[in-house]
């Protein structure tokens, strides 16, 4: 159809922006209730320690201070449920409590709260509360943790394991390896990050005694799925005493996607008192009680044929989860990592074994690409290790190991029945080349080393998942997430033609109130303006797991569609009885039904909707009004692809790494708005490159956050970068009718190892092969004092 | 303590205390919800207003400070109902997606344009580096700064 | 992100200032950039604060004789933007156009920025290379410290109690050549080392030097060493690597922290005085 192949692709602007860029938007901070309760929320300075006693009384007489508790008073509040577990093997699950009663295994777990009429004075109050601690040893290395001898945290937790689990197998990797020419091993070190969306997080709630029901506020990715677990496991209340509300949400990149005891301790405050409680994490507070990201210790065999085959990769890893689980923390370095290990090649032979590991450091959980980043860190890098090795291009070896297109739909045999669903890699790393120009850049490298400067190319040829995922595959049967992971929409066609789509994804600035507008009016023929999008509310839209793994447009739009269509099948219906014709020869094109051939006389959707809704004259055992509701439980993932090149320079004398150039060839599939994927992709570039050379969280061997704040922890600003050159590929997925695959994370994913690769490469004249990262100034220097720099 | 701050036009009085910070003044006292903090140790820029006609953290001012002084938010950005041309450049540009830091970016924007009309891309980045943000890349705040400027 | 109480008081004049501020917990709030971010964290809990921000005596910058006089109160903004300053001391508007980002200079003034002797800001790596004077004011009447007596170690100064910077004096650099050279923290800004040159030259070759290094030491530190490696050299390369490794040699106390440890700053002190003379020199 014309007129939706006009809309659905087209650069709209962001209906959402308006609200935005004038400061109306409403934030959780931004929320004000009468009798409104300020909460702050004393924390453990202590990594690992016992709690021998809490003196609030001082702390309680403070004026203006409503309450203090500690953990002991909200002993009949359970523990947060852990509900993605690794699967089909043992977990040995410890959670977080709203408040900590006995022990603590992290600095910055809540161990009381001060209430008090206003946020300055309850800050004052907690200075008044004296708690004695019996300190003990601390362990925040995985492994060592695993190790004879280290603290123990968690009773049911042997050497602090909290789950094993492998994928691949085992027998048929080792004898490749024997059988390979080349064997490359290295130990790399995927740091931990703190995500650090620019709204911290926050809560309110709001408790009605006479109904014993809450209202609560939070800054979550998946509203429904809160409301699930604080009801059904948290508080054991029907569900349907909460309603949980997302306002407007100032990013997430994973960690507003939990349930975190914040959220539960205002709702049991609310109760207590009876008034609300709002509780706004301060950024200190965010950087050690919000989950962190990646931390991975990992040991990579790689073994490869003389002429750049790779015949099997064996991957031992040590995922550090921190001192309790946090939400979905056991199925992030298992399936979203190990089961991606393959990346886009071909490799017969993968084994990965993976220890998910408690240490006395902030909870762990999914962060912008869980899993996918650090698996493609390990395959991009192991396959530049086999290039260095071999003396062969890094370009070549990739194309000599690709799963090639007529390979798809491509069983990788580690994804335990899913298949790569489609993909030309050789495509995207092609266009990459050639808006590089590698020939040049390589006589350029050659030059500028002869003067002394050090520039280098990094390439990173990717394929994620998104689009999560089956409920059959994803959920306990198979990879033990503890639930489904289908997507619902309900479209209506008011009387006045205008639509009202509501779904249970959450919108925290990816654009869905555009881009699924773009769908609609796309598939009905009418104005985007025409179309409202609610989400992030419990009252009143359908349940949904959330915004998270790039899955949104993927499941959530596609239930979108997938109601279209049963929406525009009603209105052909009712269009023909309007035109008097019978249904079979009337077509819905352009938001018109009419007699096929005749144009015409055609009745418009908004007319249609008109008849519907006033039920006047309908067809014999048609229901009044244009209204559905679907479930779209994906039959598969969907695997977008591309090819990420960086070029940087290196100052041999300082260590300082400039980037210089960043090419990003993505394929997410079709595209509904590219200006709103194109801003995506470079939010994850920078995100990405910023692992590789600055981000990384520290912790001193007692567990003590070395980089707390933003004057430590460098999230990257505008003049780190140049000027990002992008463009796409495009191979619709075969998966869902709208051929899309997503796009939140691919830029995440990509990026890490090819800056990596680069400066690699930039060194490779003082024989380096590999650095861990941040590849911050003075390891660079360091590695060159030592190789002859 | 009395304080009288104009605030985007209004003169606003009352009564603080002396440790309130201005951006909580903003925000509390006079409900311009608009100005946002993302950070404790005044590294982000999330809260940038003008005071007295220059960008300033309001998170590191205490409004006793800015006694007697002008502030402009950007509740206070439009102008005869019009949105100012920095706003309708984030817009068209998508320089934002969740649009926490959007405020103090555009607050900043406008404050950089006004010392430097045609600013260079490297320029703008330089101009930017007090206000993080963790969505765009920057790459479209940057290009939303120059249609700004009109010196695309 | 919320102070503890203090009481405020509002200085009407100087004097007036330098009475209240003497009292026990008394703290000076200038612009107030280094002071309340600590007290937004309660590192620091005064009981008082003094604001001395409205003081138009300590205000403006002005040319007399061969010296640049920078009020205590004007902000890094006005030294980066200000004619006299570009002139006579250009390493120092350089610097304090490199002070945090543009609302922290439009705030942070240069005395309050001296007086809390944060040995990794920009200001006092280069006040004291250029031979700065402190003005200083007290119960005790007035006094002028040179920086290089003026700075004592990590946030610690000559300032008595309740004793204020009124101005700084920078001798002007007339025909000598001065930069400030930083590499800059990627979080805070601010500077990992940041190495300030003062040369002047006869005859094409260095005749006179100083050389300061802030970031890597406990407080902003002259290296002596360093600038007789450069005197009576044409700073040539292999001159200015003989200075280099003289300055690396000569500073004791190298800090070290998560991000930079001590021995690659003491290298970095090194690389940073070529790049601040190669700067100098144009």
């Amino acid at each position: 159809m014309a007129a939706a192949e006009k809309i659905i692709g087209s650069r709209i602007k962001r209906r959402e922006d308006p609200r935005l860029i004038t400061g109306e938007a409403k934030y959780l901070e931004d929320i004000q209730l009468p009798g409104l309760l300020h909460a702050a929320i004393l924390r453990s300075p202590h990594a690992h320690a016992k709690i021998k006693s809490i003196d609030t009384s001082k702390a309680a007489k403070h004026p203006g201070v409503v309450a203090v508790y500690t953990g002991k008073d909200f002993a009949d509040v359970n523990p947060m449920p852990c509900a993605w577990q690794a699967g089909k093997v043992k977990n040995n699950v410890n959670t977080p409590c709203v408040l900590e009663i006995e022990r603590v295994t992290f600095t910055g777990a809540g161990i009381a709260v001060v209430v008090a009429e206003d946020r300055y004075t309850a800050q004052d109050a907690l200075e008044l509360i004296h708690v004695d601690y019996e300190v003990l040893p601390a362990v925040v290395d995985a492994e060592k943790a695993t190790k004879a001898g280290a603290p123990q945290l968690h009773e049911n937790a042997p050497n602090n394991i909290a789950l094993e689990w492998t994928c691949g197998t085992q027998d048929t990797t080792d004898r490749a390896l024997k059988e390979a020419d080349v064997v490359v091993k290295q130990r790399m070190i995927n740091q931990r990050l703190i995500p650090t969306p620019m709204e911290t997080r926050g809560c309110i709630a709001q408790y009605q005694a006479a109904t014993e029901e809450w209202t609560v506020w939070m800054t979550s990715q998946a509203p429904h799925v809160m409301r699930l677990l604080m009801t059904a496991f948290v508080f054991g209340v029907p569900e349907t005493k909460m309603r949980v509300i997302s306002p407007q949400v100032g990013g997430g990149f994973g960690a507003k996607i939990f349930l975190y005891p914040e959220y539960c301790l205002m709702a049991a405050l609310s109760r207590k008192i009876g008034r609300p409680v709002k509780w706004m994490e301060t950024r200190s507070e965010n950087y050690i009680a919000t989950t962190h990201g990646r931390d991975h210790i990992t040991e990579i065999e790689v073994g490869a044929k003389r002429d750049g085959t790779i015949t099997a990769l064996k991957v031992n890893t040590y995922a550090n989860l921190g001192g309790v689980l946090s939400t979905i923390a056991p199925g992030i370095p298992t399936t979203l990592y190990g089961r991606m290990l393959s990346g886009t090649y071909r490799i017969l032979n993968i084994f990965c074994h993976v220890y998910g590991v408690y240490t006395n450091t902030g909870m762990v959980d999914a962060y912008r690409g869980a899993g996918r980043p650090e698996a493609t860190y390990v395959i991009e890098r192991a396959v530049d290790l086999v290039a260095h090795e071999l003396g062969l291009d890094p370009v070549a070896v990739r194309r000599k190991n690709f799963i090639p297109p007529e390979a798809f739909p491509y069983d990788p045999v580690i994804l335990n029945g899913l298949k790569y669903d489609s993909g030309q890699y050789a495509k995207a790393l092609d266009l990459a080349l050639k808006m590089l120009g590698y020939e040049n850049f390589r006589k350029e490298q050659a030059e500028a080393r002869k003067q002394g400067r050090y520039l280098g190319v990094g390439f990173s040829s990717y394929v994620e998942i998104c689009g999560v995922a089956p409920s059959a595959w994803i959920g306990l049967p198979g990879e033990g997430w503890g639930a489904g992971l289908w997507e619902s929409a309900n479209v209506r066609v008011h009387l006045t033609g205008k639509v009202v789509v509501t779904t249970g994804s959450q919108s925290h600035g990816q654009g869905h109130e555009t881009s699924v507008a773009q769908v609609v009016a796309g598939e009905l023929g009418i104005s985007v303006d025409d179309v409202i999008v609610q989400h992030s509310d419990t009252l009143g839209t359908p349940f949904g797991y959330g915004t998270y793994g790039s899955r949104s447009t993927a499941v959530g739009t596609v239930a979108v569609y997938n109601s279209l269509q049963k929406i525009k099948e009603k209105a052909k219906l009712l269009g023909a009885h309007m035109l008097e014709a019978a249904p079979e020869d009337v077509v819905f094109e352009d938001g018109k039904v009419f007699v096929k051939g005749s144009p015409d006389q055609s009745k418009t959707i908004q007319e249609i909707a008109g008849a519907a809704a006033l039920a006047y004259s309908l067809p014999p055992g048609m229901e009044p009004f244009l209204d559905n509701t679907s479930y779209y439980d994906p039959p598969n993932c969907t695997f977008p692809f591309g090819t990420h090149i960086c070029v940087v320079e290196v100052d041999k004398e300082s260590g300082e790494v400039k980037v210089k150039r960043y090419i990003a060839i993505d394929d997410v599939g079709k595209v509904i708005n590219p200006m709103i994927v194109e801003g995506q992709v470079h939010g994850g570039i920078v995100q990405g490159v910023a692992q590789a050379l600055w981000e990384g969280a520290v912790y001193d061997d007692n567990g003590q956050l070395l980089t707390g704040s933003l004057m430590d922890y460098a999230i990257p600003k505008a003049d780190f970068f140049p000027a990002f050159e992008t463009d796409r590929t495009e191979t619709p997925t075969p998966v869902n009718p709208l051929g899309v695959k997503g796009a939140g994370e691919t830029g995440t994913i990509a990026s890490t190892p090819a800056v990596v690769n680069a400066i690699v490469d930039a060194l490779a004249p003082f024989g380096v092969k590999h650095i861990d990262m941040p590849i911050t100034p003075p390891k660079v220097w360091r590695i060159l004092q030592g190789n002859g720099g | 303590m009395k304080v009288s701050i104009k605030v985007n036009g209004t003169l606003h009085e009352r009564e603080v205390e002396p440790r309130m910070l201005l951006v909580h003044f903003l925000r509390e006292e006079l409900g311009l919800t608009g100005t946002n903090v993302g950070c404790d140790t005044s590294q982000c820029g999330a809260c940038n207003i003008h005071l007295n006609g220059q960008v300033v953290k309001s998170c590191t001012c205490l409004a006793v400070q800015a006694d007697g002084g002008e502030v402009t938010t950007i509740e206070g950005l439009k102008s005869n109902g019009h949105l100012h041309p920095m706003q309708e450049a984030f817009w068209e540009k998508h320089g934002l997606q969740c649009g926490f830091c959007t405020p103090g970016m555009i607050m900043t924007s406008v404050a950089l344009l006004e010392s430097n009309p045609h600013p260079t891309d490297e320029e703008i980045r330089h101009g930017l580096e007090g206000n993080l943000c963790r969505c765009t890349g920057y790459q479209n705040i940057v290009a939303a700064v120059k249609a700004a400027a009109g010196t695309k | 992100m919320y102070p503890s109480n203090f009481d405020y008081q509002r200085a009407a004049s100087v004097a007036d200032a330098i009475q209240k501020g003497s009292g026990d917990g008394a703290k000076f709030l200038a612009g107030g950039h280094s002071l309340l971010p600590a007290l937004k964290l309660r590192l620091n809990e005064p009981e008082s604060l003094v604001d001395i921000g409205r003081l138009d005596a300590l205000k403006g910058i002005s040319v007399s004789g061969n010296s640049v006089k920078i009020g205590a109160l004007s902000t890094h903004a006005q030294i980066a933007s200000s004619a006299d300053v570009k002139k006579h001391a250009p390493a120092l508007a350089s610097a304090c156009g490199q002070v945090g980002d543009p609302a922290v200079r439009n705030r942070g003034t240069l005395g309050g920025n001296l007086a809390h002797a944060d040995p990794a800001s920009d200001p006092p790596t280069v006040v004291l290379a250029l031979g700065g004077k402190l003005h200083l004011q007290g119960s005790g009447g007035n006094r002028v410290v040179a920086a290089e007596d003026f700075f004592l170690d990590l946030f610690t100064t000559d300032l008595h109690p309740g004793e204020l910077i009124t101005a700084v004096e920078i001798p002007s650099v007339g025909q000598a050549k001065s930069a400030y050279a930083k590499m800059a923290h990627p979080a805070s800004r601010y500077a990992v080392v940041g190495v300030c040159v003062l040369l002047e030259i006869s005859g094409g070759k260095c005749s006179k030097a100083r050389v300061a290094v802030g970031g890597a030491t406990p407080k902003a530190t002259l290296s002596t060493a360093a600038a007789n490696a450069l005197v009576g050299s044409s700073l040539n390369d292999t001159a200015l690597n003989a200075a280099a490794n003289a300055l690396s040699g000569d500073l004791s106390d190298v800090m070290g922290d998560v991000y930079a440890p001590e021995d690659y700053r003491r290298a970095m002190a090194g690389v940073y005085l070529k790049r601040a003379v190669r700067a100098a020199m144009g």
